[in-house]
């Protein structure tokens, strides 16, 4: 039964991943990617990390991709400005991509398999994933904080235009 | 400490709640099309916006302000979801759970005062 599930989610995460790169349009792109983090979170739903799946479903499908969209329409995607990519940079695209496809098959290959999570494991439950979080590994948490300042202040101190003017002196 | 015990079947409502969901979404959207007789003429299929001809291309570039407001938000946002696994075990932890969470949000506040005085969220 959850083999079943797990082929279908793995399909569909494989195929709309697939139509994220091949669409031709970037807004379609988007919503193949939003598709695609729906599958994922159902894999994290399989692994019974439902934290994990909730997670992602609000955060990346629901608030990452507002930002992808907004990428999206800031890079101003005409048809007809868009710039003519020339074969010297398609033939180093292709090499550059071969040669990261290279080194993670052989990564792949060479690494430690992992040992099967089965789904009875209760520790992606929220409860548990709490008492690990906020027991065990406080400190990450809480340095998770000043990661987030960061990240605010830097949004604000690059977005934000500074009004000469009324700088106090 | 003793948990629910919980296992992937237990989402296969949710999975069916989907599947129906986008069903119907997709077979209405499908056959209104196959179904509803078309017409197509130049004036119809023309871009409307609201009686006024339209003008220039859609796709110009807006104002950064959104796009500040938008990450703002997801930075919030992650905020709150770290309270759901806190909100769950608040009383198992007592007061040191309590305090953890009042110097996560604490220095969040910093970021949120930061930010008011900063005026980033003021529009002119």
């Amino acid at each position: 039964m959850s083999q079943i599930a797990f082929y279908i989610l793995s399909f569909l995460s494989v195929v709309s991943a697939l139509l994220v790169i091949f669409s031709k349009k970037p807004v379609h792109s988007v919503l193949y990617l939003v598709f695609c983090f729906f599958t994922i979170a159902g894999h994290y739903v399989l692994l019974n990390a439902q934290f994990l799946a909730a997670v992602h479903i609000i955060v990346y499908a629901g608030a990452i991709m507002v930002l992808f969209l907004f990428v999206v329409m800031l890079l101003n995607l005409n048809a007809d400005i868009e710039p003519h990519k020339d074969n010297v940079l398609k033939v180093s695209a292709v090499v550059a991509g071969g040669c990261l496809m290279l080194i993670m098959t052989s990564v792949m290959k060479t690494a430690d398999t992992m040992p099967i999570i089965d789904s009875t494991n209760q520790i992606g439950v929220v409860k548990n994933l709490g008492l690990a979080l906020y027991q065990t590994y406080m400190l990450p948490f809480e340095l998770l904080s000043v990661l987030l300042l960061s990240a605010m202040v830097g949004s604000v101190l690059i977005a934000k235009k500074e009004d000469i003017e009324n700088l106090p002196q | 400490m003793i948990l629910l015990n919980s296992t992937p079947a237990d989402y296969l409502p949710i999975v069916m709640m989907f599947v129906v969901a986008m069903g119907f979404v997709v077979t209405t959207i499908f056959f209104t099309h196959k179904l509803g007789p078309k017409r197509d003429s130049k004036i119809k299929l023309d871009v409307f916006e609201c009686g006024i001809e339209s003008v220039d291309n859609a796709r110009l570039p807006f104002n950064i302000k959104y796009f500040l407001v938008a990450i703002l938000f997801v930075l919030f946002d992650v905020e709150v979801i770290f309270m759901y696994p806190w909100a769950v075990n608040f009383k198992d932890m007592g007061w040191f759970g309590f305090v953890e969470m009042l110097v996560f949000l604490g220095t969040l506040l910093v970021g949120f005062y930061y930010i008011i005085k900063k005026g980033a969220l003021k529009w002119q």
